[in-house]
């Protein structure tokens, strides 16, 4: 399994930024060495360790990775429900801080999407109420009403009157998760933050969901970042992967690039294991999901990586560096960058 | 003889609002040896299934049809003789691994508990077994004595299928036993069910809503919808040549990656899973179904043998096995 | 608890025989309470004024559950009586509820070192003894009503807000709280939209519990004479049919109207209570 070619040692990071600043028409989301940090000071868990990324408008990009890679507390912190330790992240212009004011203009400009419909809902409320909350915090001018119903309907749920009265426990899960992108394309958002939109609801409505989100882009231009853990998903609706392992993205890129050619081996491994691709052998990485505070030295990825244990990175010559260095995302493709000695 | 077969089986709960079939009418046999995988939205009654092989349902349910382990009915054992038949001609590995394990005992302890209801190991003899089994689900002994929240996610689904196989039976239902699992967890413990399965010549009936993870796992695969089975047939070809209209819906979840068909374009089922309590009249699919015509509004077809595609595969549509 | 509307309570009460008949009952009392003044002349308490009426005289026509050993009538008391009863039940309810609530919710939600301050005096509360501070409040501050409520207040409390904050913390945590927050929703709107309709069940159940408590709370100091001396209530009068010898004399009249008054109150509480926290609750509703 030898990379097409080895990149240079020195990082030309700026010079993949500037090619994907170039493939989008404006940049919508920027995160500059984010970093979100939990726990004790003494050993925190790092949740995000260092991400930059852009999003441009209209733009669809799939945040792949094993639970506890730091994704969700990712987007998270771009609506400001989890504060950054350092680094900085522009919403639509606005810098997200933790200012009231500041939030309350970003959480309308984003919205997000929950993995759990049941838990996101509030089982006191009616669905009316549900849409309704988020005009009334932002006091939305127009026939609150009409706003919902049109809400409702936009999202699937037709027709919308005969939802506006009912509990979530009377609706179903694909229902429900129809209802809270209801309420939150009703702000009408530029940016859409989805926590695994669909992990939770039956294979069979997933695609329905998925092509809804989809719609909204090619309809309203509207951006979505979602969080997944499924390539699959990043194959139908994503124009960009941005592939994640214990707070860092280590490989991003255009979805046909990187998952076509994958330059990371955590990016393989993940590939592999999906049941409907061929042609990969099966890389079942072993070991639990890593563990973000024992964040490993060199390379995050090393202890866990196929080419280290297999001795193809002694055979490169690089294993020491692999066990000793943090490698820096590189250009391996146009706006196609990984981390990887290799 | 077969390992498990299911004649016409049909299951009703008796609930305060009426009668609700969850499974009406299944037959399905798995040989010896067999791997057959059971796929369907929530609610169409594959849960269900396992439950009444082992007779885990509620006592007011209402069972009709036969389920022969071995060639012996289990609707027709007495209690002692069913208890024996219980883990040691089939065994369950549940979805949820954190619910299924007793929080306040060591794992070894749960183990053993198993071998020594069905056997006659001494206490020395059952911990060496149970070393044993923990060490072929890729466990070291050790962690025996551990209690299960001090396992990972992992480790737990590997005890309950250590749990499963500890009085060796013929028969492995595993329902749901990756669902709440990292994709990199679910993929070690489905390598790991497969290795098991070879190594005992265990039959396995390998219940899940994720029609991919069946393909991999399963030689034969049955779809089943609103309480019935919709279509049979060999995995691979289920998976890529899906007869049925839901069967395809199903397929199309899982997008081939790479495939330039799926590119931007999800494909999913609209409507929900029918209310089992409410089914539509004549094919309960023709309300979500994008091939429906008039007939399938009044006509309920039974499986249909599609010949061309095996002697296994069958459909249940008007649109096959008649043109 | 916006889309519950009153004629949709009503409806479902209807259906609730238990609860309907712990309301009729709950309705009679307080009536017959509102109305003591009218229904009850004060003479009739006076002993000076019922010198010559027959003492230890059982239930008859004239004397509808007798009179007492100082020719007193007895219904005429238990009315009276249940003024009192009710009235500290309900006071000692409101204060309860209101500090504990107040205390729980501003703990729960503030956390930190605003929460480990009230959590801490809480329990300093919640370890004082009932009854010596009972005793020694009638003592300093003499004894009466307020005194009572006061004192029933004082003790009942944390408990309460215990209760609400365990109840604020898991509800904080809930997603559809988070949902809120990414809405951009204020703390105020969250603690109003959210945490107080999910929190307002368990206070209204514990305040179902804690009225009946009061009433037997203030049945407990009159009868240990901690009661006010100058109003009559049912405490007070199960005190003196005690002092008066009424059991040995078999005067069964004297003493079990204002029991089976307290019982009867306290149970309706209890069934209404109950009922009232399954109709708030959207997901109990259809059962």
């Amino acid at each position: 399994m030898t990379s097409p070619h080895i990149p240079p040692m020195t990082s030309p990071k700026g010079s993949a930024e500037a090619a994907s600043q170039a493939a989008l028409s404006e940049t919508l989301v920027t995160v500059r060495g984010a970093h979100v940090r939990f726990g004790a000071a003494s050993s925190p868990v790092r949740a995000v360790d260092g991400v930059d990324l852009d999003l441009g408008r209209g733009e669809v990009l799939a945040l792949v990775g094993e639970s506890g890679c730091g994704k969700t507390t990712l987007i998270r912190s771009m609506i400001g429900l989890e504060p950054l330790a350092s680094g900085s992240i522009i919403v639509d212009g606005h810098e997200v801080t933790r200012r009231a004011r500041d939030l309350r203009t970003l959480r309308r400009t984003a919205q997000m999407i929950f993995q759990d419909p049941t838990g996101a809902l509030n089982p006191r409320h009616t669905i009316y109420d549900a849409v309704a909350e988020g005009l009334r915090i932002h006091k939305v001018r127009g026939d609150e009403m009409v706003l919902v119903t049109s809400a409702l309907a936009s999202a699937g749920l037709r027709p919308a009157a005969r939802y506006l009265g009912r509990y979530p426990h009377e609706l179903s899960g694909g229902q429900r998760q129809r209802v809270l992108i209801a309420a939150a394309m009703a702000l009408d958002p530029v940016v859409l933050l989805a926590d695994e939109p669909v992990a939770s609801l039956d294979a069979s409505i997933r695609g329905e969901i998925l092509a809804l989100m989809r719609s909204f882009v090619d309809e309203r231009g509207v951006s979505i970042i979602a969080v997944t853990h499924d390539l699959g998903l990043a194959w139908n609706i994503a124009d960009r992967v941005a592939v994640m392992y214990l707070g860092r993205i280590v490989e991003i890129g255009p979805t046909e690039q990187v998952l076509a050619d994958p330059q990371h081996p955590y990016t393989r491994a993940l590939l592999s294991v999906v049941p409907e691709t061929r042609g990969l052998d099966q890389q079942i990485l072993q070991g639990e999901t890593p563990d973000p505070s024992k964040i490993p030295p060199g390379c995050r990825f090393h202890p866990r990586c196929p080419l280290v244990a297999s001795g193809e990175a002694a055979r490169l010559g690089i294993e020491a560096r692999c066990r000793g260095e943090d490698p820096v995302l590189t250009e391996r493709a146009a706006a196609h960058t990984a981390a990887c000695h290799a | 003889m077969s390992a498990l077969e299911l004649r016409d089986l049909s299951v009703t709960y008796r609930t305060g609002g009426g009668d609700v079939p969850a499974v009406r009418g299944v037959s399905l046999t798995i040989e010896a040896g067999d791997t057959v995988g059971l796929a369907g939205e929530s609610g169409c009654g594959k849960s269900t299934i396992a439950g009444a092989v082992l007779r885990l349902l509620p006592s007011s349910t209402k069972v009709d049809g036969q389920v022969l382990l071995d060639g012996e009915d289990v609707y027709e054992m007495k209690p002692g003789r069913l208890r024996a038949v219980r883990w040691t001609s089939a065994a369950i590995v549940f979805q949820g691994a954190l619910h299924s394990l007793n929080p306040v005992h060591r794992v070894g302890a749960q183990i053993a508990e198993a071998i020594r209801l069905h056997g006659s190991l001494d206490g020395r003899q059952a911990a060496t077994r149970v070393g044993a089994l923990l060490e072929q689900v890729g466990i070291p002994a050790a962690r025996a004595s551990h209690y299960p929240h001090q396992l990972s996610g992992g480790q737990r689904q590997r005890v309950l299928i250590a749990l499963a196989l500890a009085c060796e039976p013929k028969l492995l239902i595993a329902d749901e036993p990756t669902t709440a699992l990292d994709v990199m967890v679910q993929a070690q413990v489905l390598d790991l069910l497969a290795s098991l399965q070879r190594d005992h010549g265990l039959a396995m009936l390998f219940i899940t809503h994720d029609l991919s993870v069946l393909t991999h796992a399963c030689r034969r695969l049955a779809v089943m919808y609103a309480g019935r089975i919709v279509e049979t047939g060999l995995g691979v070809d289920v998976f890529r040549e899906p007869q049925h209209p839901y069967s395809r819906a199903l397929a199309g979840a899982f997008p081939t990656i790479g495939d330039p068909s799926s590119r931007l374009r999800p494909t999913g089922l609209a409507g929900d899973p029918p209310d089992p309590s409410a089914l539509p009249s004549g094919c309960p699919f023709h309300l979500r179904c994008s091939v429906a015509v008039d007939e399938c509004r009044t006509t309920d077809v039974a499986l249909r043998q599609l010949p061309q595609l095996g002697p296994e595969a069958a459909a249940a549509c008007v649109h096959v096995g008649q043109r | 608890m916006t889309a519950v509307t009153r004629s949709d309570v009503l409806r479902r009460f209807r259906r609730d025989r238990l609860a309907l008949v712990g309301l009729i009952v709950l309705l009679g009392f307080a009536a017959m309470a509102l109305l003591a003044p009218w229904l009850v002349d004060d003479s009739a308490l006076s002993a000076v004024a019922s010198l010559d009426n027959p003492t230890w005289a059982k239930p008859s026509g004239e004397f509808l559950l007798g009179t007492d050993h100082l020719g007193r009538s007895v219904a005429a008391q238990f009315i009276a009586g249940s003024r009192v009863s009710l009235f500290v039940g309900l006071m000692a309810t409101i204060f309860t509820i209101a500090i504990g609530s107040a205390v729980g919710i501003v703990a729960g939600f503030a956390g930190k070192w605003l929460d480990a301050t009230l959590m801490r005096f809480t329990d300093w509360f919640l370890v004082i003894p009932f009854l010596p501070l009972a005793i020694v409040l009638a003592a300093v501050l003499g004894r009466g009503i307020w005194n009572v409520i006061f004192v029933i207040s004082i003790t009942s409390w944390p408990s309460t807000a215990r209760l609400v904050r365990a109840q604020v913390l898991t509800v904080r945590e809930r997603l559809y709280v988070d949902r809120a927050r990414a809405l951009g929703a204020t703390q105020l709107h969250v603690i109003r939209r959210h945490v107080l309709p999910n929190v307002a069940p368990l206070i209204l159940a514990s305040a179902t519990l804690a009225v009946p408590i009061s009433i037997l709370t203030e049945t407990t100091l009159s009868f240990l004479g901690l009661g006010d001396p100058t109003q009559a209530s049912w405490g007070k009068t199960l005190e003196e049919a005690f002092q008066a010898g009424a059991i040995s004399r078999s005067a069964w009249w004297y003493y079990l109207p204002a029991g089976v008054g307290i019982v009867t109150v306290v149970l309706a509480f209890t069934l209404f209570g109950r009922a009232l926290e399954e109709i708030l609750d959207p997901r109990l509703r259809d059962r």
